[in-house]
């Protein structure tokens, strides 16, 4: 079983960002960048079924500063890495295209991608690119079970239901976090990770799909901020709450 | 400007974003609703009251939802009518099929989408950063667009007419539809709940969900949680808030260490009284809480346990 998995470097969107000075990109000078979290759950999913039943993990990532991603990957038990040293912004198709070229000698079964990534929200390079490679393709998938040539799958939709299918391979599935629980990296992965093969491939998009105007703080209403110190923010909490009759 | 719209419908039921994408498709130009299924009727009658045209593909095929077999029946209708925008919801079903759409058609795709502006060229507004930050983009026609649900609310009133597309699947799917996985019933129901104390990454680990509990219950309440808590298995996922969770409208939502992201937010901003507490100002929850306090957690929440406790 041979399994591509797409990681993304990707800045925490809990972690302070702001509007770069063109008004059009975001300024992440402070923010902390790790493995996109959607990523980290396909990467351990793609590992624990070479753990059971052999086989070969992949992983590619784009960007010039995805090497520690890549490695981390390496480090959980990945075979090898693809980067790819394009800088994309919110164009996923760009993205899409360039993944489309890197990996088109790779014989595969399963494509996996993280349903979406943690700072554009985009839910887009996954299926994008199962598009281009006309590939049969599930999103915000749950739970994988393989039988010979086909995977049957649980996809999540809403209201707490799911929805369960089968897939021939080769296919492209985009995973939903919570589907495992990811390892966290071993001082012995990374020793291992450091004589794996990290392959650049240069790449550039031939598409221009979309074009940002400016990005900007969004208009919302905000709630009445209690301040003070934990002392008092508790006394004005209880005196709301006892306003209402929640409290007696 | 033709503008199409992919109705969606699940359990019998027309997924009301059906109609706020009407909404949008008429404040654009000409509305065409397009509904997909084995006997659609039902859904096109209501369709028709706010488009001006409803297509509709029926096949005994289409009774499930496959992606694979909507790109193929919406790529025919497309290709035929050549609409100017596409407009799909931003729901499990459609970010699932609309991006291979796109592909197929060549077209431009945007997601999640919560503005349209056609002043100067065509320009759409969506957020990044889990909703911290806004951008607008310019996309060139005929493109693709996913729409957030609630965005678009208000709209005209039609009463259009109901047309068969005449159009059959040209292959059978890939994926095979096999069922619906009914959802986890645990031991507590959040959405009957009266006073909900509802966690957050901010909680940080499994170890501190007691601390949770123990103010849920002077308060006389339950404990749920967001997204990220319910991935850790911190919490059981009954528990969890949001489009993918319950929707919840308690008396009071004690929000500790919640982001808020959309997903979430949907499950929980009808609630009668929200208040959040989150050590980052610039949090999207307190966009829909009532009351906000910047701060830890882990201040903030045993100091209200103790003032509890002594009101006792």
């Amino acid at each position: 079983m041979k399994i591509i998995v797409l990681a993304k470097h990707a800045p925490d969107p809990q972690s302070e960002v702001g509007i770069a000075s063109d008004g059009k990109s975001l300024s992440l000078g402070t923010a902390v960048f790790d493995i996109n979290d959607w990523d980290r759950y396909a990467v351990e999913e793609a590992i624990r079924i070479k753990e059971k039943i052999g086989g070969e993990v992949l992983v590619v990532g784009v960007g010039k500063n995805c090497d520690d991603t890549l490695r981390k990957c390496l480090a959980m038990g990945a075979d090898r890495a693809i980067k790819i040293p394009f800088d994309g912004g919110i164009d996923a198709y760009q993205i899409a295209e360039v993944i489309a070229e890197a990996i088109k000698n790779e014989k595969f079964d399963m494509i996996f991608a993280g349903l979406m990534s943690q700072d554009v929200n985009n839910a887009l390079v996954g299926v994008l690119l199962a598009g281009m490679l006309n590939l049969p393709f599930a999103t915000a998938v749950t739970a994988i079970d393989i039988k010979d040539k086909t995977v049957r799958i649980k996809r999540e939709i809403e209201g707490g239901y799911q929805e369960e299918s089968e897939l021939p391979m080769p296919c492209l599935l985009t995973i939903q976090s919570g589907i495992n629980e990811p390892r966290y990296v071993s001082v012995m992965g990374i020793k291992k990770a450091k004589t794996k093969e990290m392959k650049e491939v240069k790449l550039e998009p031939k598409s221009k799909k979309v074009e940002v105007v400016k990005m900007y703080l969004p208009p919302v209403k905000k709630a009445e901020m209690i301040t003070g110190d934990p002392d008092q923010v508790a006394s004005k909490v209880i005196a709301i709450l006892k306003e209402r009759g929640l409290v007696g | 400007m033709k503008v199409f719209a992919i109705a969606e419908h699940r359990f019998g039921e027309l997924n009301p974003l059906s109609i706020e994408l009407l909404n949008l498709a008429n404040k654009l130009g000409e509305s065409n609703a397009v509904v997909i299924g084995k006997d659609v009727s039902k859904f096109a009658e209501e369709l028709a009251k706010f488009a001006e045209k409803v297509w509709k593909i029926e096949d005994a095929s289409l009774e499930n939802y496959t992606p694979d077999l909507y790109v193929d029946v919406l790529l025919q209708l497309i290709n035929r009518e050549k609409p100017d925008v596409v407009l799909v919801g931003n729901t499990a079903q459609g970010v699932e099929f609309a991006p291979y759409l796109a592909v197929k058609l060549g077209y431009p795709i945007v997601t999640d989408v919560v503005a349209v502006n056609t002043a100067n060229g065509f320009v759409v507004s969506r957020y990044v950063m889990q909703g911290k930050i806004m951008v607008d983009l310019k996309v060139s026609t005929p493109c693709v667009l996913t729409i957030r649900q609630g965005a678009f609310k208000e709209g005209a009133q039609k009463s259009g007419k109901v047309l068969d597309a005449g159009i059959k699947p040209s292959k059978p799917s890939a994926r095979k539809f096999i069922g619906y996985v009914q959802p986890e019933v645990g031991e507590v129901d959040i959405s009957k709940a009266e006073i909900i104390v509802a966690v957050g990454r901010g909680i940080e680990d499994a170890a501190n969900i007691p601390l949770a509990e123990e103010l849920a219950q002077a308060l006389g309440g339950v404990v749920a949680g967001s997204r990220p808590v319910i991935d850790s298995g911190w919490l059981p996922k009954d528990r969890q808030v949001g489009i993918s969770g319950k929707i919840v409208k308690p008396k009071l939502y004690l929000a500790l260490g919640i982001s808020g992201a959309f997903q979430h937010v949907m499950g929980m901003k009808d609630s009668e009284l929200i208040i959040a507490v989150n050590k980052d100002p610039e949090a999207p929850i307190f966009g829909v809480a009532h009351y906000g306090i910047v701060g830890n957690i882990f201040d903030v929440v045993p100091t209200l346990l103790d003032k509890l406790k002594a009101k006792k």
